[in-house]
Order: C-alpha cells, then structure tokens, then sequence
C-alpha cells in the first residue's frame, strides 16, 4: 500500500522538484501583483482607521477639542467606572443570549432543509425564502417591529383580544425582550447559511451508517451530525457574536434608549465629540471580540471548511 | 440445502413513482454463502440491497430472514449489516471509535466496547492503526475498518455494497482475496453487489445476475458462466458469443471457437494480443464470433484482419438461448 502511495506520488514531486530561478521569481511578482489590490483596500481601509483609532484613543480632549497627546486617562476612565463593566456585561448577555436563540432556530431550520427535504429544487427554493428579509434594510425590518410590539401593537391587540391578558404587556417593546427579538431576528439567517452549508457536505451514507450501526435519531444527531457540523456552529457564532457585540443602533431603537450596551456608549461619546474616549472603547471592545473569538477557534478547527 | 436459516425474498418490489426499480422477485440466499449480486448499473441490485438493510422501504413483498419477516424492521434489529460503497467511515472518530460505535449506541461500557473492537479490527489486520482517524488511512484501510465496523454487530448477513469500486485494480484482486477468506472463516452469508463480472465470479458461490428489474438467471458460478439462459447474461458475462443458427440463438464460450482449416468460413476484423491468449475478431456472415485462441497456437499459424479463416466448435458446446 505504502509502495503505490510513493510511486503515484513520486512522479509529481520531480515534476517541480528542479527550481529555475528565473521563473521563481517572476512567479513571486506575479503572486504579490495579484495580491496587491486587495492588500491595498485592506490596509486603506482596514488597517490605517484601526491605527488611527489606537492612536487617538491616547489622545486627550475638552468639550470643544480634541488634543494630540500621549496619555492613558482614557484607559484609567474606562476601567475605573462601574458603568464600563455593566455595560459589557449587558452586551455579553445580548450576545449570548442572541448566540443560543439563533443557533436553536439556525440548526433546527438547516437540519430540516438539508436532510428533511428530499429534492433539491425545493431546497434551494426555500433557501432563498429564508433569505427574503434580506431584501430590505435592517433599519426596516427592526423598525417594523414597533407597531407590531407596542403598547397598542397588533400582539397586544390580539392577546386581549383572545382575553389571554387584561392590560397591555409593558416589556414587549422597549425592553431587553425587543432587543433580543430584533437581533434574533436579524441575524438568524448568519447561522443558518454556514450551518446548512457544512450539513449539505455531510455525507448521506453516514446518517445510513448510523442507523445500520443501531444509532437512534437523537444519537445520530448528537454523535454523527453535530460533530460533523461544528465548523459551521463555529463560523455562524462568530458572525452572530461580532455582529451583536458591535451593534448599537438595534439596541438605541428596539430599547427605546433605555438600555445600553458597548455600541452605544461609543456612539453617545462621539455625539459628544469626544472621540478619544471613544476610541479607547472602541479599542477595548475590538480586543474582547478579538479574545472571544481567539477562544472560539480554540474549541473548533474551521479551516478545512474555508 | 435449506435450513431454514436462510434470507429469502418473496415477491419483494421496489417502486419510485411509477418506474419499477425492483419487480417481483423471488430468491433464496443459502445461510453461509458468498452471492453476488451481479448487473449493470440501474438494474436494481443496489435498491434489492438496499431493502434488505433497510435502508429503503419496501413497495410489496417481503424479506425473510431466519424465518421473521423483517421486511419493516429497523436496521439495526434485522440481523443484516451494510458496508457502504463510500465506507462511510465517521470522519471525526478514530478508527476504534469508528468500529466501536454500534457498541456505543448499545451502551456498551468503554472498556469493554474497545476490547471487542480491538478484536475485530485484529480480525481484519487493522490493530496498529486503531489510533488513526479515517482520512489519514489509504482505501483499502479505510476498506477494512468499514469491514471490521460491519462485523462487530455480529450480523448473520453481511451486505456489501459494490465494496471493491474504489480500490485500484491490484488492491482489488488482493482484498477480495481477504473477503473470501473472512467469509469462509465467519461462515455468514455475505451478499456482494457488483457490476464486474471477473469480480462475481471469483467470488461467489453463487451468482444473482440482475437486469432491468428482474432476475435473469442465478446458480453458482460456473453454471452461470457455462450455460448462460438469455442472450443478456451472455453478453452480460463476457467471453461468449451469442450467434443465430438455423432459426434459434445460441451462445457459445469464445475459448470454444477454433481458428481451423475446413471451418465455417470467415473474415478476421481485428487482432488483439492479451498476454496469455489472443482475442481474433471474425465476421461470420452477418455475426460478428470471438474466439480466444492460447498465446502459442495463434502464433504457430499468425493471421491478420483481412485474412480468410475457418470457424469450427463442438456442436455440443453451442447453449440454446430463451427467447
């Protein structure tokens, strides 16, 4: 067996095993003249905002101006006040709170659209169906919700309408309930995309062989399909996890300001004009993020799916 | 010999719609033996297979097996266990885990279970390797521990599903050396789903020949090859010629034909040189006849496309064909 590996192999490997320089070299132009454009938009507008943004959250400012220094008060104010650990502790919990409902909802709806419909027509025609919200603005969809939740909305209508209630429910709008409601709904899709998009490569045979091996339903699930799937939990909770960690508009409209979370206190220092603080912030919340995922990848090798 | 042991079909169909994949067929698989079952893609031989794992429902018609009809039992309880075509091998387990899993599923307790898959995959020559998972294995591992997963549930019926296509050809030839070997050392029946005929016939003590839904002939191996009913399983097997003679249709075993002076006279249309023997193409009137001369006589007497040649056989060799 060894003996065929090395022969198929071995062919190959003289193929390009002798390097002409010459050519290496015009190889490698050719490799960083391709890279080139890309590199540029990222470093334009990735890499120098995010070097700006480290470089002025050291800087000092008064109501009315901003003033190029090198000092931490910033970084003293941030981790002095009560108010910066609750408020991260507020977005954690949208966040994890946003990570279990959508990968609930997202598995369940890509579980059933890659094993439960047989033909692929009507899998793809359903996939688009989910992708239909899509086709307007987050600010609409999140705002139609307030009609729907408010104190004289249609759910309140109909559930006293029904006699289930007496009096309007108070927490349905303006609370972290619509908050969570509006995220959910937002960014269900980003789990089901990559889910259904590592469920699909699974193959068939395996679930066959599962049940042949006297797995029941949940065991299969719980020993073949999940396993097989975490690459794809994995890629859905980072965009959930960035995606709600860094929101502040969804939180300002569903919440009616009355709640807050990271996004916002960056958004009302800037109001403020007071960028060095929010950049400090912002400086923070980007390196959180950055922890959070570094310990997400620990748990799950995604390359292979990308 | 029956014993009462064995899977039998009665009447067994297979429907999608309205195309029949599977129609009516009745068959006895002796408890103990190598079948295969032989065809051309779309003839249903994979479906049977199928339905006898359980792996696909069952339009009319039962499966017995051990005289309990378990023609609607789950897969696991039929006393049946499938090698895929794939190996569908669990990508994240090891091999142990791989061949543990049925264990597993029972609530087997760890120990234990990996004894018993230890055992099996000792069984199958794959012990060194029980720390690997399925990707950093070759196909014929890969092969074996699919083998060793199947018989840890200790089935009385292994079904195999076209279980060599994957492997190159010399590993081909070897690994179904070992499946001959376990299946005699296991004495279960072994039920081999396969499109090659050399394949079917080195292995089986009987051979289930399939085609368009039906069975068209089975028997051991040598009868299916030496007297073929229809023209299909003729052509179907290989090394026959099937001629029209005096208003019926015969096949007769191209070795059988003889390249001789007084024969039935020919055309030669092609040479093909195989090694051990020569393939000589002759146009016998409107047929076209194969024969397959040995190496040595062909080259005593060489001939070449153009050249006229006598045909001659043994009448009694000729095998009438049903219509």
């Amino acid at each position: 067996m060894t003996d065929t590996l090395t022969e198929t192999t071995a062919p190959a490997a003289a193929g390009t095993a002798p390097p002409k320089p010459r050519r290496r070299l015009s190889d490698n132009v050719v490799g960083w003249l391709e890279a080139l454009p890309l590199t540029l938009i990222l470093l334009c507008f990735l890499v120098a905002p995010i070097i700006m943004i480290v470089i002025v959250s050291f800087w000092t400012a008064t109501e009315f101006s901003i003033i190029p220094a090198f000092t931490f008060e910033n970084y003293q104010y941030l981790f002095g006040s009560s108010v910066t650990y609750r408020v991260f502790l507020a977005t954690f919990k949208y966040a994890l709170i946003t990570w279990a409902c959508t990968l609930a909802i997202g598995f369940t709806v890509a579980y059933y659209l890659a094993f439960c419909i047989r033909s692929q027509t009507v899998q793809i025609a359903m996939f688009l169906l989910c992708t239909i919200p899509f086709w307007t603005s987050n600010i609409i969809r999140m705002i139609s919700w307030i009609p729907f939740l408010g104190r004289n909305g249609i759910a309140n209508q109909t559930l006293i309408d029904l006699g289930l209630i007496d009096q309007p429910l108070e927490w349905l709008l303006y609370s972290d309930f619509s908050v969570i409601l509006a995220f959910v709904h937002l960014y269900t899709l980003f789990m089901v995309v990559p889910i259904f998009n590592t469920m699909m490569r699974i193959d068939k045979s395996l679930i066959e062989a599962a049940y042949d091996n006297g797995a029941s339903g949940i065991q299969t699930l719980i020993h073949v399909i999940i396993p097989l799937t975490k690459p794809g939990i994995m890629i859905g909770t980072i965009f959930v996890i960035t995606l709600v960690m860094g929101d502040f508009i969804t939180v300002r409209f569903m919440s009616g300001s009355q709640k807050a979370n990271v996004g916002r206190l960056i958004s009302n220092d800037i109001s403020l004009l007071q960028y060095p603080s929010a950049a400090a912030t912002a400086v923070v919340l980007l390196l959180t993020v950055l922890i959070v995922i570094g310990i997400l990848l620990r748990f799950v090798n995604i390359r292979k799916e990308l | 010999m029956r014993t009462g042991q064995d899977l039998e079909l009665v009447h067994l169909t297979k429907r999608y719609g309205d195309t029949v994949a599977v129609r009516d067929i009745n068959h006895v698989f002796e408890n103990g033996t190598y079948v295969c079952l032989l065809g051309p893609s779309g003839c249903g031989k994979s479906t049977t297979l199928r339905m006898i794992a359980g792996h696909e429902t069952v339009s009319g018609g039962s499966i017995v097996l051990d005289g309990q009809d378990i023609s609607r039992l789950a897969p696991a309880q039929r006393g049946t266990a499938m090698m895929f075509q794939s190996y569908a091998l669990f990508p994240h387990l090891s091999v142990r885990d791989n061949v543990a899993f049925s264990l597993r599923m029972k609530g087997v307790d760890k120990t234990e279970r990996y004894r018993a898959a230890d055992d099996m995959l000792a069984l199958v020559d794959m012990g060194h390797l029980a720390d690997r998972l399925p990707a950093q294995l070759s196909g014929g591992q890969q092969q074996r521990v699919a083998l060793a997963r199947a018989l840890v549930t200790k089935p009385r019926v292994l079904l195999l599903d076209e279980p060599l296509s994957a492997l190159d050809p010399f590993l081909r030839i070897r690994v179904r050396g070992e499946l001959k070997r376990l299946q005699r050392e296991l004495g279960i029946s072994f039920i081999h789903v396969t499109h090659g005929q050399d394949e079917a016939l080195a292995l089986a003590d009987e051979v289930v020949v399939m085609n368009n839904a039906v069975i068209e002939q089975a028997g051991p191996a040598r009868d299916v090859f030496g007297a073929p009913k229809t023209e299909f399983v003729a052509r179907f097997m290989g090394g026959h010629n099937v001629i029209d003679l005096d208003g019926g249709r015969y096949a007769l075993r191209a070795d059988e034909v003889k390249l001789a002076e007084g024969g039935r006279p020919a055309t030669i249309s092609l040479v093909e040189y195989q090694g051990d023997r020569v393939a000589v193409t002759a146009q016998l009137g409107e047929s076209e006849v194969l024969a397959l001369v040995p190496e040595a006589e062909f080259y005593a007497n060489p001939k070449n496309p153009g050249d006229a040649v006598g045909l001659a056989w043994d009448e009694g060799r000729l095998h009438r064909l049903q219509a």
